[in-house]
């Protein structure tokens, strides 16, 4: 490490001998240049990258991270790995920008990404080591994503006409599909949760505007039972008891009063002081208070109403009252909870008693409370009159059910994907190995420096494959020079060939992905391409790393 | 290349497996001598203090109270603290069986079968073992009494294995009683345990009526009776302030001149109290319940109308009073004629060793109930209220599922020759990993037969060639020290808790397996005086 660290104080004052202070606090500070500053951010990279490599694919293994604040996360997404591992190295942390901006991209192919772009790197140093300039690799570079994003669409299969205005069952199986390639690598039961994906999404999907708004999902989590009881339940969730012990648990056709008012008497911003001195004034403001609880109450009452949720508490007075009155009633609903429950049912946030009029109630089929397990654990369920949907997780212990969470944000991310462009590319890292033989083959015909960036790109996409063959315990090498040669034969025949053969990562003795009914979408694969050349073409492109190093 | 911060730490492949397993088996090891019912108890020793122990055989009491390092060893123990809130028993099981079958999973590593064959033979052999224990489930369809009769046999097989073995007829007995009149709720808040020092364990017993921890109030009735059986008393249940009456205006504030203006005001409010006292009393009531403190003037308003008050009753036994008086919680007494005021025979304070508690006789509803428990020791009586709880617990997720399965063993046995049978069926590799998953199960029959000092291998050898040769409520007689017919022996279990222990090790044994690298993150720097 001494070696590639120069110090900051080059520049010696003639005159004097003192070094010129150019940074400050500069002498404890130290500094990398030129090819040295890349190489060492090309380890950095690759070392991140071979943490998730062996987490690709259906077979990959999880990862076990304690977090600083000592909680334990299992986990095989990518994004989530990265972040709960607290990086401390730059371009480490670039990586995690990577993943996470295919995270809120896409919302799958996180791990992917980094690896490619791993493997990028891994490639690049070989080239830099033959003196070719990081500028011309980074270029070499662009041209071959073109290239492969080219292939990538030629492979793509489109699943639906575009503007279809009702789902069939073939694009349902195409749905269900690809969210179990995409479930597939985290959860045993991968199939199950993909139908319940596919089922959620497609009740909040507008197929008119060919999207799906995921933020009327919610996704919610309690332990016990197993991931097999992992249900959607037609309704929202809360995780909140009812007011009162003594309020009926079930209410049926509930018109709802939704407040962002507490039961309490007015309390103004304005700082004000009420004094009284007489004994007059004191009954009368006593009078005053019991007629604040009763007109709330009867305000309620009046509008219709029979059930209350309140983002606020309720004075112990006004919850007897409630109850007496036959209303059900929840306090402390939160913000975001309020508003869910105001768009499932149709109501409106009222904040004052006085604007409460029938319109502005909601309707709900029905309001439940259910108790889970024996510490008298309750949930709330409001099955309202619009598509709003709750999946509700259930599993042996907690970080299963986080896990599950998360994929399950990640499949209703694929299948939202695939509503809003209806692509798919087959699996299995079919698509690299495509893309990697077209490089190739441009790079034959290329007469110029780029050839060897080229090539170099196509031997970066072929560790996808590798990295995939390895995980599912088969012989890397073998299994995609197998592949590869099959494709290749396909190509003899027609240059544009359409192929759909992958790394038979499940042992299922066929190579054709379609038959496996193994599909990624089209949007993840090639934002994958273009974010890991991006970001290769960043880090090739930095030559001097000042720091505490 | 270290791309973590300097106190951050990793585990490799082979060896992040290790640490798994070291991790989880000793969990496991640990709590495999407190399995079955001649399994031990530990001594639970606080950091904090030597005073402080626990004498435990609850699996997720020894689990709950340890601090682990080890990131399997915690997932262990998580399963156990959810198995222990969903069902409340099968604690110490579901941590032992996950324990062997990552025991079984470490050999089949060692002989090279690749962890995702692995996981795939749990996987199926699960299902298999799930799909044979349901068709041999119970679904105690019959008759209540029955069924009654069954619940009985489930609380003797949870108590068997706990402090209160020596008198599990009384105590199972007490168990259902207490779980049947909960009318199929299953919040167990609703059943009061009171634990008093002296007597013997013997001597607990559940009461018809219902009893609270606490005292009646200086200068009112110690004893009311009805005098008519027609006409019950009539208890007023509230949560109320009762200290001084505010008025909950924010903001409000006296000011005054001098000293007969204050004295005005102040006797105002003394009238307002008194008011609320009277509102509450025409109720027409004798006893009047609270939440909340009772100060001394309300106190003495209702001395002197001759009604009962009882201050500072919290929120359980406040609602656990209003289940078995059928009476609503008031806050507002304004309107005497909507609110349900509750009934019963007989209010009367009771000695139990020194305390002095309250007794509701002659309730109308029993929804609600008291176990009063006594025993030699505080920590006999925590072991026991633990016990029972669990106990509690399984009957009450019983009545809400009916299905039963067979203990002693013998489901376990069941299973194991199931997952076996449809192991020789595969051709691949994943026969390997459910022979080991069927394995496991037998493992679990043995350790069994271990704990109760029998002869193992002759035992499950006996037990198993039982059931292969067709007698599936084969189990282990622990008292005579043989195979016996399980049906017989009256060892019955819940299906559910059984279900849940099979299903939640798998899957949990399943994530550990795939687990190839932990990270261990920096701990997180703490300023001083956090």
């Amino acid at each position: 490490m001494s070696n590639n660290q120069q110090s900051l104080t080059m520049a010696v004052d003639e005159e004097t001998g003192r070094p010129v202070i150019i940074i400050r606090d500069q002498e404890e500070k130290g500094r990398i240049t030129g090819v040295q500053a890349i190489k060492q951010n090309i380890a950095a990279a690759k070392s991140v990258s071979f943490i998730l490599s062996t987490s690709l694919g259906p077979k990959g293994a999880d990862k076990i991270i304690v977090t600083p604040d000592s909680e334990i996360v299992i986990s095989n997404d990518g994004a989530t790995i990265m972040e709960q591992m607290d990086l401390e190295h730059p371009i480490a942390k670039l990586l995690v920008d990577l993943s996470k901006c295919q995270d809120s991209e896409i919302g799958d192919g996180t791990t992917g990404v980094v690896v490619l772009a791993g493997a990028l790197l891994d490639q690049a140093e070989s080239l830099l080591d033959r003196g070719i300039h990081p500028i011309r690799v980074a270029d070499g570079y662009d041209l071959a994503s073109q290239i492969a994003v080219d292939r990538v669409r030629e492979l793509s299969m489109p699943m639906r006409a575009n503007c279809a205005k009702d789902v069939t069952p073939e694009f349902k199986q195409f749905l269900v599909d690809a969210a179990s390639t995409a479930l597939g690598s985290k959860i045993a039961q991968g199939e199950k949760l993909a139908n319940v994906a596919v089922d959620a999404v497609l009740s909040v999907a507008d197929l008119n505007r060919n999207d799906a708004d995921l933020s009327l999902l919610k996704v919610k989590g309690k332990v016990g039972g197993s991931i097999e009881d992992t249900s959607l339940v037609d309704g929202i969730v809360l995780d909140k008891d009812i007011s009162h012990p003594q309020m009926k648990d079930v209410t049926p056709d509930a018109k709802l009063a939704i407040l962002t008012c507490p039961f309490e008497p007015p309390k103004p911003k304005t700082k004000y002081e009420l004094s009284i001195s007489t004994v007059e004034q004191y009954r009368s403001l006593a009078e005053t208070e019991q007629k604040f609880f009763t007109d709330m109450i009867q305000r309620v009452k009046d509008s219709g109403a029979n059930t209350v949720i309140c983002q606020w508490g309720f004075d112990d007075e006004a919850n007897s009252l409630l109850m007496q009155n036959d209303l059900t009633a929840v306090r402390w609903v939160g913000g975001e909870d309020i508003e869910a429950v105001a768009i499932a049912t149709g109501g409106r946030i009222v904040s004052r008693f006085e604007d409460l009029t029938p319109e502005k109630l909601g309707t709900a089929v029905e309001v439940r409370q259910e108790m889970y397990g024996t510490t008298g654990d309750h949930m709330i369920t409001i099955q309202g009159k619009r598509g709003y949907k709750t999946v509700f997780v259930r599993g042996s212990n907690k970080m299963v059910i986080e896990e599950a969470k998360r994929s399950l944000h990640d499949a209703m991310c694929v299948v939202r994907d695939l509503i809003r462009a209806p692509t798919l590319v087959p699996g299995g890292a079919c698509a690299e190995i495509a893309a990697s033989l077209r490089i190739t083959s441009v790079a034959n015909e290329t007469d110029d420096i780029e050839q060897y960036a080229l090539r170099s790109f196509a031997a970066a996409l072929d560790a996808i494959p590798m990295a995939l063959a390895r995980n599912s315990g088969l012989q890397p090498i073998e299994a995609v020079a197998q592949v590869k040669a099959k494709q290749l034969k396909e190509l003899e025949r027609d240059p544009k060939y359409k192929t759909t053969l992958g790394v038979d990562c499940m042992a299922r003795g066929t190579n054709d992905m379609a038959e496996q009914r193994v599909f990624e979408t089209l949007a993840s694969k090639t934002q994958q391409l273009t974010l890991a050349t991006q970001v290769t073409r960043m880090v090739l492109k930095i030559d001097d790393i000042i720091g505490q190093l | 290349m270290n791309v973590l911060k300097s106190e951050a730490s990793e585990e490799r492949g082979e060896f992040s497996h290790q640490s798994t397993f070291i991790g989880a088996i000793a969990i496991a090891d640990m709590l495999k001598t407190t399995l079955g019912p001649l399994g031990m108890d530990k001594i639970l020793q606080s950091m904090s203090g030597v005073d402080s122990l626990t004498i435990t055989n609850d699996g997720a009491t020894i689990l709950s109270s340890l601090s682990v390092d080890n990131p399997a060893a915690r997932v262990l123990i998580n399963l156990s603290t959810t198995q222990d809130q969903e069902i409340g028993d099968g604690t110490t099981s579901v941590v032992v069986f996950a324990g062997e079958l990552l025991r079984m999973a470490e050999q089949l590593i060692a002989r090279g079968i690749p962890v995702p064959v692995i996981r795939e033979g749990y996987q199926r052999a699960s299902a298999a073992a799930l799909a044979a224990l349901t068709e041999s489930a119970n679904a105690n369809d019959g008759s209540e009494e029955a069924f009654r009769e069954e619940l009985f046999r489930i609380a003797m097989t949870t108590l068997s294995s706990k402090i209160l073995n020596v008198d599990k007829k009384f105590f199972a007995n007490m168990a259902v009683d207490a779980v049947l009149r909960l009318g199929g709720s299953t919040n167990l808040a609703n059943i009061q345990i009171i634990k008093k020092l002296g007597k013997t364990m013997e001597d607990s017993f559940l009461d018809e009526g219902f009893i609270l921890d606490k005292q009646i109030s200086v200068g009112c009735p110690v004893d009311l009776k009805a005098e008519d059986p027609e006409h019950p008393l009539r208890v007023l249940v509230a949560n109320t302030s009762m200290d001084a009456d505010k008025v909950k205006i924010f903001g409000s504030k006296a000011k005054v001149s001098g000293a007969t203006e204050l004295a005005a005001i102040e006797s105002e409010e003394r009238r307002r109290m008194r008011d609320k006292c009277a509102r509450i009393m025409k109720h027409d009531i004798n006893c009047f319940v609270n939440r909340q403190l009772v100060y001394n003037q309300a106190e003495e308003e209702f001395a002197a109308k001759g009604v009962m008050c009882i201050e500072h009753a919290d929120f359980d036994g406040i609602e656990r009073l209003s289940l078995v008086l059928d009476a609503d919680i008031l806050s507002t007494f304004d309107t005497p004629e909507k609110a349900r005021v509750g009934t019963c025979q007989r209010i009367h304070e009771i000695m139990i060793g020194e305390d002095k508690l309250i007794r509701f006789a002659g309730v109308p509803k029993n929804q609600a109930c008291t176990i009063v428990l006594r025993g030699a020791s505080k920590h006999l009586l925590d072991e026991a209220e633990r016990s029972l709880h669990d106990a509690l617990a399984v009957l009450s997720q019983t009545v809400k599922d009916r299905h039963t399965c067979l203990g002693a063993g013998s489901s376990e046995m069941l299973m194991s020759l199931a997952v076996s049978r449809e192991a020789d069926e595969r051709e691949d590799l994943t026969q390997v990993a459910m022979g080991s998953f069927s394995q496991a199960l037998e493992n679990i029959c043995f350790i069994l037969c271990e704990n109760a000092g029998l002869d193992a291998n002759t035992i499950v050898a006996k037990l198993h060639a039982a059931h292969a040769g067709g007698h599936k409520t084969a189990g282990i007689d622990i008292v005579n020290g043989c195979v016996g017919d399980a049906r017989e022996l009256g060892i019955v279990e819940a299906l559910k808790s059984k279900r849940q222990m099979v299903m939640s090790a798998t899957e949990a044994a399943s994530q550990l397996l795939k687990v190839d690298n932990i990270i261990r993150c920096a701990p997180r720097e703490r300023q001083q005086g956090q």
